[in-house]
């Protein structure tokens, strides 16, 4: 499996009439209704929307977590919906870095060893696994904890490792499901500011949140209500 | 990719070494059980093997009297004759037939030396039934028996007592007080079935026993005779010709009970050598049983394991794990702590089993095979019961295992 050069007409993401139920006792029960969107390759995108509106079942179809009902989902031209097992873990390894709310590092393991995970399951030896979680830890600022487990270290910095674990494969598409959710203020801002360096850097971001000061540091905000998308504005030109 | 799992398998199992050593301990004594049970059985079936090859094949031992006795009896002659014993080996499939004695005890003297054993007088043939040599010397021979010649093969124990480091051959020896010429030395025998030592006895002429030792003249009459048949297909058919030629030379009417006894030494040879192999078995089964347990203990760890986990799983599946990555992740934590098991085991197992040999005598045999043999049975059961937790990791749900707890 190579990755498919990137087409420049094609977007990042594509979806078209994309449907997901989940089956109840009470029958189908719907979560997403006719979903359209399309992510061009280095925009920055805020998914906005209370809870149960289908933000986060979105956002699981789009990291190839979840299949949709009914409906295309096309990542980087490929149609996910052929794909499979193992080549949607090849791009959930390879293609897309997920955060999530609760940082979910591993606790045994350390930090230079949970960012280099992904790694591991590309098959890239020790030395180079090495070498590469180093430079992000340190790019994130925290080169000198490579060593230490995630319990000894603040939800902010853990988020920060998360962010890097998830940077380690040089992936083109950052999905970040409520990333500040567990964080004050004051670190959530400082997370922000690491995804606007990421973005600035050509890495497509989309970030699940509810809170209007965090979505208000992306350049197009999504809206979601009952499983439908309510409105889709850009707030800022793209960087590129 | 394989060495970085095995380190993370290390790892895991490191997180809870209580909960790793309690789990190997099952596999440890399983595999140790099974080692030390195949040992010991092995060893048993070994000396009795051994001691069957010692006591001759083919044989039946016809003794003089009722199989049971009615207890009213009063002759003291002895209903074989040693025209029975020519007309035996008469028959078709009878290769040897040898008349001799219940060994009698007797003290024999050489010089200084005393000691007690037990005489047996009978003729040549005897030692080809037992399959007996002489080490020493020469054996005697029928015309031996026919002049009541005063020679003696001595048992090795009794060579050894006597004689020590001499060289016994062509010396004068005293059995009850009279004089024989020791002819020669037989091998060794060891151990017969019920734990005597062969080796603990003489060999005489028959007539010469009857003539010098009781100062009786020779009847013609013996207790007991040996008959070697020349195969083991053969026997049934020699028991009932023999019994037939038998009940036809005492003129035993019909419904009268027979006057001799015939008994089939090979038959009562291969029941020792089937219970003692059943019994192997036993002890190898109820060993494979503790292995077994062992087996279960892992997977149930390993399903706890794997629920305690689902958090992990999920996150390694959202970063790029595939399905068999997850499987050969738990696998390998299985198999490390069977094959770890194993190999602590085996050698606990030898040790069992030397300890076995050196605290009781018993015999022993570890052999390389049987050592293998249950090595790979054990790996093969932490494959086998490490698969099922594996497969139920691989096989969970990336979302569902996220929001796990």
């Amino acid at each position: 499996m190579t990755r498919s050069a990137p087409v420049p007409e094609a977007p990042l993401i594509r979806v078209e009439g994309l449907f997901k139920s989940y089956a109840t006792p009470a029958g189908p029960f719907p979560v997403l209704k006719d979903v359209n969107l399309t992510i061009e390759s280095g925009e920055y995108v805020a998914v906005m929307g209370h809870s149960g509106s289908g933000k986060s079942t979105f956002m699981n179809i789009l990291g190839c977590l979840d299949r949709p009902t009914a409906g295309q989902y096309a990542l980087d031209g490929q149609r996910v919906a052929q794909l499979a097992k193992d080549q949607l873990a090849h791009l959930r390894g390879r293609t897309i870095g997920f955060v999530f709310q609760g940082f979910n590092l591993l606790p045994r393991m350390n930090l230079e060893d949970n960012v280099a995970l992904p790694l591991v399951y590309c098959g890239i030896g020790k030395e180079e696994r090495r070498r590469r979680s180093r430079e992000i830890l340190e790019k994130v600022g925290l080169g000198s904890y490579a060593k230490s487990l995630p319990n000894r270290i603040s939800g902010g910095q853990q988020q920060r490792v998360a962010i890097a674990r998830a940077l380690v494969n040089r992936p083109r598409l950052i999905l970040a499901d409520e990333p500040t959710g567990n964080l004050d203020s004051h670190t959530g801002e400082e997370i922000m500011a690491l995804f606007g360096q990421l973005n600035a850097a050509g890495i497509t971001i989309v970030l699940v949140t509810h809170e209007p000061d965090i979505a208000a540091h992306a350049r197009r905000q999504v809206r979601f209500l009952d499983g439908r998308i309510l409105s889709d504005q850009i707030i800022r030109p793209r960087l590129c | 990719m394989l060495k970085a799992m095995l380190e993370e398998a290390w790892q895991a199992m490191g997180a809870n070494r209580l909960r790793t050593f309690l789990t190997m301990l099952g596999m440890v004594i399983g595999v140790g059980a099974v080692v030390l049970m195949i040992s010991v059985g092995q060893g048993a079936r070994y000396a009795v093997n051994q001691t069957i090859s010692t006591m001759g094949s083919n044989l039946f031992i016809l003794g003089s009297g009722p199989s049971v006795s009615g207890g009213v009896k009063g002759s003291t002659l002895f209903t074989l004759k040693m025209a029975d014993a020519e007309a035996i080996e008469e028959l078709d499939h009878v290769e040897v037939v040898a008349p001799y004695h219940h060994p009698a005890p007797a003290q024999v003297q050489f010089g200084a030396n005393n000691w007690k054993s037990s005489v047996v007088p009978t003729v040549p043939g005897y030692l080809d039934c037992r399959v007996w040599n002489t080490v020493a010397g020469r054996p005697f021979s029928d015309s031996d028996v026919r002049s009541a010649t005063t020679v003696a093969l001595l048992g090795w124990t009794v060579a050894q007592k006597l004689f020590g480091d001499m060289d016994p051959v062509d010396k004068i020896i005293r059995i009850q007080g009279v004089a024989f010429t020791v002819l020669g030395v037989l091998a060794p025998k060891g151990q017969s079935l019920d734990g005597r030592d062969q080796d603990d006895t003489l060999v005489i002429p028959l007539t010469t026993y009857q003539r010098k030792l009781f100062g009786e003249s020779f009847r013609g009459s013996v207790q007991l005779m040996m008959v070697k048949a020349a195969s083991s297909e053969a026997m049934p058919g020699v028991e009932k010709s023999i019994a037939a030629l038998l009940r036809q030379r005492h003129r035993l009417r019909e419904g009268v009970a027979d006057d001799f006894s015939i008994r089939n030494l090979t038959a009562v040879a291969e029941s020792a050598a089937e219970t003692t192999r059943i019994m192997s078995l036993l002890l190898g089964a109820i060993a494979s049983i503790s292995l077994l347990v062992g087996g279960i203990g892992i997977m149930n760890i390993m399903l706890v394991s794997v629920t305690e986990r689902t958090r992990e799983i999920g996150i390694r599946l959202a970063i790029g794990a595939r399905e068999q990555d997850i499987l050969l992740q738990f696998l390998l934590e299985a198999i490390i702590i069977s094959v770890a098991g194993c190999c602590i085991g085996v050698v606990l197992g030898i040790g069992g089993a030397l300890l076995t040999n050196a605290l009781t005598g018993t015999a022993i045999i570890i052999s390389g095979s049987s050592l293998l043999v249950s090595f790979l049975v054990a790996a093969g059961v932490g494959v086998f019961f490490g698969y099922y937790p594996a497969r139920k990791a691989a096989r969970l749900d990336p979302i569902e295992s996220l929001r796990y707890q």
